[in-house]
């Protein structure tokens, strides 16, 4: 900052009117986290099956799944931001912190991203291997059934056969 | 930056719980978006992958210490699987202590807790009560 024109004595101090913006984001996101991660904690506290069984199907319900999504979404966030200020704290040279702050971003997008991913996954595609086993499950019950059925009527006819040629040799 | 003179800091003060809570608020922030959301993604990434894949996640996240070999090799992966269960723990304190300081925050935020024997209150509380919380946090999960 220099104490010469109107100009130089901004330079260098960021742009105006967004100081607050990182700040207030990060309380923002504060509360996200106290409800999303609220929740999963409290889900895991009161569960006793921790099986994957259990757990995928849990995880695969829609408000288990949409929780999941904002813990994601919120925790990455506030992560990023908090991260940031550690970068900008303890990395003194301003290329290297530009560098890191980049790279920061990247991951954490891409982390996001990964996470989101996976829940989606685990919703569809859960669901979806359900609705398979079900409906295998049912089709073998009826197939069962059917034979069954089969057998009975075989037994029930080779009965009267049996009776008819009784009552025929009396 | 021009070279300006800093005001003293860290070294002259005497230690007081304000800054203890202060700095494990930083420690466990970090910790957790650098470790907690590493383990979290591990977690979602191993329940979308089936049950062979979160089978290998508990197996290196929350091993049975007593099924652990420690001879040869086997004693790098022990070491780890030991060393990650201790993680999940530190993360779990991480999380709660994170949690109670940054209420801390929000209170401080609206201007309150400023004074300096309500400050110290409040920062020896907001300690004692995330160890608290986790330790309830795992009897709920160990006792149910």
């Amino acid at each position: 900052m220099g104490n010469g024109t109107r100009i130089g004595q901004v330079r260098g101090l960021g742009s105006s009117h967004h100081g607050a913006h990182h700040w207030l984001v990060q309380r923002v996101t504060g509360v996200g986290n106290l409800v999303s991660a609220g929740f999963l904690v409290i889900s895991l506290a009161l569960r006793d099956d921790f099986s994957y069984a259990a757990l995928a199907e849990w995880a695969a319900q829609p408000i288990p799944a949409l929780m999941l999504a904002l813990l994601v979404i919120s925790t990455f966030w506030h992560a990023r931001l908090g991260l940031q200020v550690m970068v900008e704290d303890y990395v003194p040279d301003s290329a290297s912190r530009f560098g890191v702050s980049l790279l920061l971003s990247l991951v954490m997008v891409a982390g996001a991203t990964f996470g989101l991913f996976s829940i989606g996954k685990i919703v569809f595609t859960g669901q979806a291997d359900a609705a398979i086993s079900a409906a295998r499950a049912e089709a073998q019950a009826q197939q069962a059934q059917a034979q069954q059925q089969a057998q009975m009527q075989q037994q029930a006819a080779a009965q009267a056969q049996a009776a008819a040629a009784a009552q025929g040799g009396n | 930056m021009a070279n300006r003179p800093l005001s003293p800091h860290i070294t002259i003060w005497k230690w007081g719980p304000h800054m203890l809570v202060s700095i494990l608020h930083r420690v466990s922030g970090d910790g957790l978006a650098v470790l907690g959301l590493g383990v979290l993604l591990w977690w979602l990434g191993a329940l979308a992958g089936g049950a062979e894949s979160y089978a290998s996640f508990t197996s290196w996240m929350w091993a049975d210490l007593a099924a652990l070999e420690w001879s040869g090799l086997d004693f790098f992966a022990s070491a780890a699987k030991a060393l990650l269960k201790l993680v999940l723990i530190g993360l779990s304190w991480a999380f709660f202590n994170h949690l109670v300081s940054g209420l801390r925050h929000f209170v401080m935020d609206i201007g309150a807790g400023y004074e300096l024997s309500t400050n110290r209150r409040w920062s020896i509380l907001s300690i004692v009560l995330g160890v608290v919380l986790t330790a309830a946090f795992w009897a709920a999960i160990l006792l149910n």
